[in-house]
């Protein structure tokens, strides 16, 4: 897309979008929001880099690489930290009994387990969105 | 002709589903079925047991981790599936 | 019977929307639009569930540590739809990438045309 308007327009929403996702994410355990919510909130801004600025920026700014690389973490990030509940024996995935710091319900730093999850979840899915959309996208190309 | 059969037929599919429908519990009631001792308890509970006040989370990330596991699995598996039917070739 | 339709108006909107998709994939020749009315068909279930979790008066279910005579919502139907919706999403792009496959092989997206080419072959 060629449109002065929508670039400027977009290179200055495109920040308080992620900062809005990065926020829900962060505070998914005490307020509205979580780790899918998140993480579909970042992918959508990187997909309307991608559909402003074009496929090559887009590659530019995320590549292939990368984004395999953040999926791939997300879950191992997830299943280490189920691990670490075996390893303090507990169960899979355990939270309280694991050991994390559980500190005071309403606070920012608190819930253990949950916000790490929550971290791992938000990288999952939206490495997922811009992964999917570069597919479909680059694919029809040269069509 | 055929769209005269299919809006008939899922006219009809409408009417059925409405009305197995209305004799569900009222919409937001209290004594809804749905509304059972699970929830109380993870209401109840789910502040002093994962620390967390929203609910949701805790229950995602919490009760049901392995549930969540699995979903990310599917995010996975979906990656994986547009990937390899998108490498094939034109068949000729 | 107005009354008793009024106290159901959100599982009977859920049921004109399925419907409204099944219309969607049945009528339309187009693949795309079938795989958005598959997507209404999905959304539809989502208001379903979610809406029987509704309760009188109730908040959402983010705990007031100051009020503890809060109604809250019930919690688990919210949770629970987390799964559908990500299993939405797969499936979306999954079908998504199955029409480009088909478009590049028959170079249309019509399912009438696509079923004669083969005939004709």
């Amino acid at each position: 897309m060629n449109d002065l308007i929508v670039k400027t327009i977009v290179r200055w929403v495109i920040p308080f979008i992620q900062l809005f996702g990065v926020y829900v994410v962060f505070y998914g355990h005490v307020s509205f929001g979580g780790g899918f919510s998140g993480g579909a909130l970042i992918g959508a801004s990187l997909i309307l880099y991608a559909i402003t600025f074009g496929l090559k920026a887009s590659k530019k700014m995320v590549p292939h690489k990368r984004s395999q690389w953040m999926e791939s973490l997300g879950i191992l990030w997830y299943i280490a930290l189920g691990l670490v509940g075996i390893y303090t024996s507990a169960y899979f995935l355990g939270n309280k009994a694991a050991g994390f710091y559980m500190g005071e319900a309403g606070q920012l730093l608190s819930a253990g387990i949950i916000p790490l999850l929550t971290i791992g979840i938000g990288v999952k899915v939206a490495s997922t969105m811009i992964t999917l959309f570069q597919k479909l996208v680059e694919e029809n190309e040269d069509v | 002709m055929k769209k005269l059969f299919v809006v008939t037929v899922l006219t009809l599919l409408f009417l059925i589903l409405v009305y197995s429908v209305l004799e569900m519990p009222d919409f937001a009631s209290l004594n809804s079925p749905a509304y059972n001792d699970l929830a109380h308890y993870y209401v109840a509970n789910a502040t002093e047991e994962a620390h967390a006040t929203n609910v949701i989370a805790a229950i995602i990330t919490d009760y049901r981790a392995f549930d969540t596991l699995g979903e990310t699995t599917v995010l996975f598996a979906s990656i994986l599936a547009v990937t390899s039917v998108l490498m094939g070739k034109k068949h000729e | 019977m107005f009354d008793v339709l009024l106290k159901h108006m959100n599982y009977i909107a859920a049921m004109a929307l399925f419907v409204i998709g099944l219309y969607t994939v049945l009528m339309h020749q187009n693949l795309i639009k079938k795989v958005i009315g598959i997507n209404i068909m999905e959304t539809s279930v989502f208001l379903f569930f979610v809406s029987i979790g509704m309760v009188q008066n109730g908040q959402a279910p983010i705990i007031n540590l100051k009020d503890a005579s809060v109604t809250y919502v019930n919690p688990i139907p919210s949770a629970l739809i987390l799964t559908g919706i990500v299993v939405a999403v797969s499936i979306t792009a999954y079908s998504l990438s199955l029409i480009i496959q088909l478009y590049k092989q028959y170079g249309t997206l019509n399912l009438d045309e696509m079923v004669d080419e083969v005939e004709h072959d």
